[in-house]
This record gives C-alpha cells, sequence and structure tokens, in this order.
C-alpha cells in the first residue's frame, strides 16, 4: 500500500484544479465541502500509506517512488519522485489530518464571505504544496513546495487584500522569506556542487563513502539553516509571523501554526546526516537561536493584547523549542514537539477563531471576558489547549516540552536555564489569555467608557458596536474540529513516552529517517525525573502567577505588561525605520548600480552595433555601378594577391 | 606568324576590360546587359584557348555552362528591364537606387 503515495498530493491538486475551474459559479458551502473532501481524501490514502508501512520491517520502510523525469540536463538530473519513510509520512498524516480539520472549520469560519471559493481554492493549493514540500526526494522538488506554500501564504495573508494593512503584511512574509530562500538555494547550489546531487538519499550515500570537508558541510547547515529561519520564523526572520495573522484565522491556524511554519525544522532534520557531519559549533549556534527565540518572543506574548498576536508569538516561541531540539540533535523531540504543537497550538487559533466569530471580529482581549458561560464548547477545548501547551501532565505538549528540555540539559545546562524560563513564560502569557477571554466580569459590554476617550472616533463605533455584540457559540462545523483537536491534545503525548524504551514509540518508528544519527541522552533516570520535576514548578509557577494577576488581580498587571514587551523589544520598528531610512538609500544606491552599470552595459553593446551600422549601411547606397566596382576592385586585388604568392 | 595561345588570352583580356569600363560608365540597363555579356564571352574565350593549349575539353564544357548561366540570367535581366521600363519611361540604372541603406 505504501506505493499510494502519489495519491497523497493529488487530491488536493484535483481539489484545487477543480475548483479554480469552476470559479464563481460553485455557490458557498458547496466549495468548502469539495475542498474539505480533497484534503480528508488525501488523509485517507496517508492512512492506507501508513498502515502499508507499518507492516513493513523497520529497515525496508524507506522507498522511493519516481514518477518521471523533471530536468534532465547533462549531469544535473532531477526527478519528480516521492520519498516515502516515516518522517514524511508522519509530516504528513498531521498535515492532512489537522489539515481536514481546518478547512471544515473553515466552512464555518468563512460562512458568508463573498470570495468564499478563492478561499478554498488557495486552501487546497496550500496542501498540495505542503505534501510536495514534505514527500519530495530532493532538494528542488522540496523547494518547489517551499515556494508553493510561501506563494499560498502570501495570498492568504492578503486574503482581504481590500484592507491596505493586510495587502502588506502579505508583502512583508513574502519578502522576509526570500532571505531564508536565499539560504536554501546557496545550499542546494553547494550541495549539488559538492555532492553532484539533489536527491537525499544519494547525498547521504555519497557522505558516507566520501570524505567531504567540515567546512563545507558546516557552511550548507548554516545556509540551511537561513532557510529554516525565514520559513520557521526565527530570529531575526520572525519578523513576518505575527503580521501574518491578518489573515483568515483558519490560515493563521493551518499555515502559521500547524504545518507552514514546520517546515524548516523539517528541512533540517530531513538532512540530519549533514547535520552530523558538521561543526559543533553550528549546530550549537542551531540551539542558541532556537531557545533565544523561544525566550524573546515569549516574553513579548505576555504583553500583548490581540488574542491572535499573543498567539502568533506563542507560536515562534514553540518553534524556537524545536529549533533547539534540532541544534541538540534530538530529532525525535523535534517532530514530536512539532506533532503535539501541530494538535494544541490549532486548536488555540481554531478556538481563538471561534471566539473572534461569536464576538463579531472583536480580537482584543481587553475587551472579552467572562465568555465560558457563553461559548461552553470553545472555553472547554480552549483550555484544554492552554494546559496542553503550558506543559501540564498529562496533557501532550508536556511530554513534548520535558523531552526536548532533557536534550537541552544535555547539551548544555545554560540552554535548560533558558529553556525553562520561556516554560514559566508560556504558562504565564496563556494563563493570562485564558483568564482575559474566558473568566471575570464581560467587558465587551462596557466598550466605549473612559478608557477609550483619548479615541473618540473609535470609542463612538465601540460604543454602537457594544449594544450589538451578543457572544454566542459557534456551529458545528467549528466546533467539531474544537473538540477533535482537543482529544488529540489530550493523547498526543502517547506516542512518545518517556518512560522505557517500548514506550518511546515515535523514536523507534522515525529510525530510519534519522540513520541514528540522534544524540544519546547520558543522563540518568533520576536526573529526568528532577529535571522533570522542576519543570513541572515552573509550569506551576507560571500559572500561578498569571491566576493572581489576573483572576484574582492581587498582583498589579503592568509589572508585566511593559509597553517595550507589547512593542516587541522594539525591533520590529528599528528594522522597519532602518529599511525605510539608511537601508532604503543603500538599496537604491544598488538599484542605481543596476541600472547604469549592468544595464549600461547591455545598452551600450546595443548602442555600438547601431552606431557602427549607421556609417557602415552608407555604403550601401543602391547604384548598381558602386557594386560593381567594388566587385571590380575586389577581383582585381584577389588577382594581385594570388600574382604576389605564387612563385612563378 | 602563328597565332599562339598569347594571342587569344590577350584578346579575351581586352574584350574583358572593355566589358567592365561599359559597365562601370555606362547607365542604359540594356547597354549594361551587353557589357556583362562581353565579359562573359571574355572569359568564355580564356576556357576555350586554355583548353586547347592544354588538350583538354573541360575547358569546353565549361563553356557551356556559362553560356546557360547567361542565358538565364538574360532572361530574367531584361524581364526586370522589361518591367522597370513599363512604370517609368525614361530611365537609367542610377534612378533605382531605392534600396540604398
Amino acid at each position: 500500500m505504501v506505493d499510494l503515495v502519489w495519491l497523497i498530493p493529488t487530491f488536493p491538486l484535483l481539489g484545487f484544479l477543480i475548483l479554480i475551474c469552476l470559479g464563481k459559479s460553485v455557490r458557498e458551502p458547496i466549495a468548502g465541502w469539495l475542498a474539505t473532501t480533497a484534503m480528508a481524501g488525501s488523509f485517507l490514502s496517508v492512512l492506507l500509506v501508513f498502515i502499508g508501512m507499518l507492516l513493513e520491517k523497520n529497515e525496508n520502510r524507506q522507498t522511493v517512488f519516481t514518477l518521471f523525469d523533471w530536468i534532465p540536463a547533462g549531469d544535473f538530473k532531477v526527478d519528480i519522485g516521492f520519498l516515502a519513510d516515516p518522517l514524511s509520512i508522519t509530516m504528513c498524516l498531521f498535515i492532512t489530518g489537522v489539515g481536514t480539520l481546518i478547512h471544515l472549520y473553515s466552512i464555518g469560519y468563512m460562512h458568508g464571505d463573498s470570495d468564499f471559493n478563492r478561499f478554498f481554492t488557495y486552501l487546497n493549493l496550500f496542501a498540495f504544496s505542503m505534501l510536495v514540500l514534505v514527500l519530495g526526494d530532493n532538494l528542488l522538488l522540496t523547494f518547489l513546495g517551499w515556494e508553493g506554500v510561501g506563494a499560498c501564504s502570501y495570498l492568504l495573508i492578503s486574503f482581504w487584500f481590500r484592507d491596505r494593512a493586510n495587502a502588506t503584511a502579505g508583502k512583508k512574509a513574502f519578502i522576509t522569506n526570500r532571505v531564508g530562500d536565499w539560504g536554501f538555494m546557496v545550499a542546494m547550489f553547494l550541495i549539488f556542487f559538492n555532492f553532484g546531487s539533489l536527491q537525499y538519499l544519494e547525498i547521504f550515500n555519497i557522505l558516507e563513502s566520501n570524505q567531504i570537508a567540515k567546512t563545507t558541510t558546516t557552511f550548507i547547515v548554516l545556509m540551511l539553516f537561513v532557510g529554516a529561519m525565514g520559513k520557521s520564523a526565527q530570529f531575526p526572520l520572525y519578523l513576518w509571523l505575527p503580521d501574518a495573522m491578518a489573515g483568515p484565522t483558519p490560515v493563521s491556524a493551518l499555515i502559521h501554526a500547524a504545518t507552514m511554519v514546520t517546515s524548516g525544522v523539517y528541512l533540517l532534520i530531513r538532512v540530519n546526516p549533514i547535520m552530523v557531519e558538521a561543526s559543533t559549533w553550528s549546530t550549537g549556534l542551531i540551539a542558541w537561536v532556537g531557545v533565544g527565540t523561544a525566550l524573546f518572543a515569549a516574553s513579548i506574548a505576555v504583553a500583548q493584547t490581540d488574542i491572535k498576536k499573543v498567539l502568533a508569538y506563542s507560536t515562534v516561541s514553540q518553534l524556537g523549542y524545536m529549533v533547539l531540539a534540532v541544534g541538540c540533535g534530538a530529532y525525535t523531540a523535534a517532530i514530536f514537539h512539532m506533532i503535539t504543537h501541530a494538535f494544541f497550538k490549532a486548536l488555540l487559533f481554531l478556538g481563538a477563531g471561534s471566539v473572534i466569530h461569536g464576538m463579531d471580529g472583536e480580537q482584543d482581549l481587553r475587551r472579552y471576558g467572562g465568555l465560558r458561560s457563553l461559548m461552553p464548547i470553545t472555553a472547554g477545548t480552549f483550555i484544554i489547549g492552554w494546559l496542553a501547551i503550558a506543559g501540564v501532565p498529562p496533557f501532550s505538549g508536556f511530554w513534548s516540552k520535558d523531552e526536548i528540555l532533557a536534550f537541552a540539559w544535555n547539551k548544555s545546562p545554560l540552554l535548560w536555564i533558558v529553556g525553562i524560563v520561556t516554560a514559566l513564560l508560556t504558562a504565564f502569557y496563556m494563563t493570562r489569555q485564558v483568564v482575559l477571554t474566558f473568566f471575570g466580569k464581560p467587558r465587551y459590554l462596557d466598550a466605549g467608557d473612559a478608557g477609550d476617550a483619548g479615541d473618540a472616533g473609535d470609542a463612538g463605533d465601540a460604543g454602537d458596536a457594544g449594544d450589538e455584540i451578543k457572544p454566542h457559540e459557534s456551529p458545528w462545523t467549528m466546533t467539531l474540529p474544537l473538540v477533535a483537536l482537543a482529544v488529540l491534545s489530550v493523547v498526543g503525548g502517547l506516542i512518545q513516552l518517556p518512560f522505557s524504551s517500548s514506550t518511546k514509540w515515535l523514536e523507534h518508528w522515525l529510525e530510519p529517517a534519522t540513520f541514528h544519527n540522534e544524540t544519546h541522552l547520558h543522563l540518568s533516570s533520576s536526573t529526568l525525573w528532577v529535571l522533570a520535576l522542576l519543570a513541572l514548578v515552573s509550569v506551576v509557577a507560571g500559572i500561578g502567577i498569571g491566576l493572581t494577576t489576573y483572576l484574582k488581580e492581587k498582583i498589579d498587571k503592568q509589572i508585566f505588561e511593559k509597553p517595550i514587551l507589547h512593542n516587541a523589544w522594539n525591533f520590529d520598528s528599528t528594522v522597519s525605520r532602518f529599511m525605510g531610512g539608511p537601508g532604503s538609500k543603500a538599496f537604491a544606491a544598488v538599484a542605481r548600480f543596476d541600472k547604469q552599470v549592468i544595464d549600461g552595459a547591455v545598452d551600450g553593446t546595443g548602442q555600438i552595433v547601431k552606431k557602427t551600422a549607421s556609417i557602415l549601411r552608407r555604403t550601401q547606397n543602391g547604384l548598381v555601378r558602386t557594386y560593381a566596382l567594388g566587385i571590380g576592385i575586389g577581383a582585381i586585388g584577389l588577382l594581385i594577391w594570388f600574382l604576389t604568392r605564387t612563385t612563378i | 606568324m602563328s597565332i599562339t595561345t598569347t594571342w587569344y588570352l590577350l584578346l579575351a583580356a581586352i574584350l574583358f576590360s572593355i566589358g567592365t569600363t561599359g559597365l562601370l560608365v555606362r547607365r542604359n540597363p540594356l547597354i549594361m546587359f551587353m557589357c556583362i555579356e562581353l565579359m562573359l564571352n571574355a572569359v568564355n574565350i580564356t576556357f576555350v584557348s586554355i583548353g586547347s593549349h592544354l588538350n583538354d575539353l573541360g575547358g569546353q564544357l565549361a563553356v557551356f555552362f556559362v553560356l546557360v548561366v547567361a542565358a538565364a540570367e538574360v532572361v530574367i535581366g531584361l524581364a526586370l528591364v522589361v518591367a522597370i521600363m513599363r512604370r517609368r519611361s525614361r530611365t537609367n540604372a542610377d534612378d533605382l537606387k531605392i534600396l540604398g541603406g
């Protein structure tokens, strides 16, 4: 059944083609159901492949299915081929699984939107690109998917493009990602230059048999990491992700939390044989960038007031954990956290979407409060998501985060300390969000009071809206995915329990793709227990502080909600200012150079030819006699030449 | 005094020069054609005389080719001259320079 792997991306592609051909002629719910069916079909085929792979022996689980030659050009040969192995199928499982749920959810969420069918067209195209990215058996095909998801991300962030801010956010995401793409491309060139192939398995074979210089592999890894930084929103290229929340909430859940942003981490894990050949300082750098991003983003999330911005920074932070795991050589832990994160972060985003939907588009946490009784299902599932991301046992987030932290301790206790502080902050800001949204007094009714007096126009609008806001629970198409994801967030940890090697199912399952390159933990079980306990203490502390601050209101919340945190350490604005001032001047200079020197050389060649021609054309005066004279002179010239050359 | 090959070649050279000069100085298309014929026939004479000098039939063979080509050329050339004459009554070769660069 493994050879059905080609079916997996075919379904979303078909869905996309049908939707784009039908265009506006499909009416509202049908387009959504069509897209959802395509995703469900894809999910079913992944399940079939998964079962087929389970039936195989462990060492037979890595197969390449080549469909056709794509680019045959001399030594450079690239196929359209799919690499089916436990890693790619695991990715496909949660991409299509969570994807199907989010498609279903979108039917309810996008209800009444004038571009309903366009939305689902993009969603299916996204799913197709993502699956190509994951299943591609060579770097170039992965890159094709990589660019495809980037384009879909752009299209969906600026989905409501009539609002200028949304269009700008889309552009920002696209351009920031180009920086990462540059790294990816340089890495690809280097790999082809040094290995003569772009196919993963061939590269790994060559790596095993030939000696490749350590500096080369290090540089390749660093360039791939630049690519991963862009897609997986690591410092300093994370800037686009918070703005990406301008898109519809299901997009945030699917693309900017569960799937696309994890592709950078996936790429690094995919090339793990190159990773282990690289110098230790480069993997150390990856770990530090990861954990640094985790802490940095978590600190920003503490002071955000937009419900989606909190989750966006939280996503950046959790991605930092995954990158930390990759840097520590804990590939299973990274994938494990990726899966559980896909469950609970998709759940949280969809929950936030449900709240926004119920509140008629209000996204400000300060305008929520007390929604628990009005939206029981949303509140219940959101609370599960909160416990999962905060890392409360036995929810899934606890297990995955704990494993990453253990590996961090194994590499360097300093990494672990930063990680544990991040865990505390995570618990705190999620508690803050849950309390502000679902507990306390309702604040959406008293909008337009003194608190908003500074902005009279806004207050007036809000005051009008305040009378009309009647929070309500969402339709079943939206709550069903919430419940399903909540269940997954609870039980997701079961696939990798740290108690004995037999409960570490995921690690065993991923072995064919990690080639035994995993770092081994050199920690006694008592150390592990202490680490887990300390992690738990930090989580409890975070939740405790959060509850006392926001529910009991015994601590002044101004202590935590510093303006500098709200402004994301002014990093974004500094970059904007730099790029707007000296940066744009520098680029204008580059553009001038291009226009004058590069274009000048091209235009100059043309001008020279034109000038010379205009002189030479005078000789073609149209008079037959002149031509005849030319022939005569030529003949005489030839005659003289011959006569002087031949000796008589 | 026997007439040696040199004489024939001299005659051919004189004819060729007359033809060339005529082609360069005259402007009447018909005269120019005749000059070209003169040149061609000068070449024919050299072919034949050298051929007989070397006792080789190839020279005479080449003459036939030249004659055929000359005939074809005259047919096309005269057709062109007739066509041009229909459009403009009095004309010389220098008036037809609209294809100049």
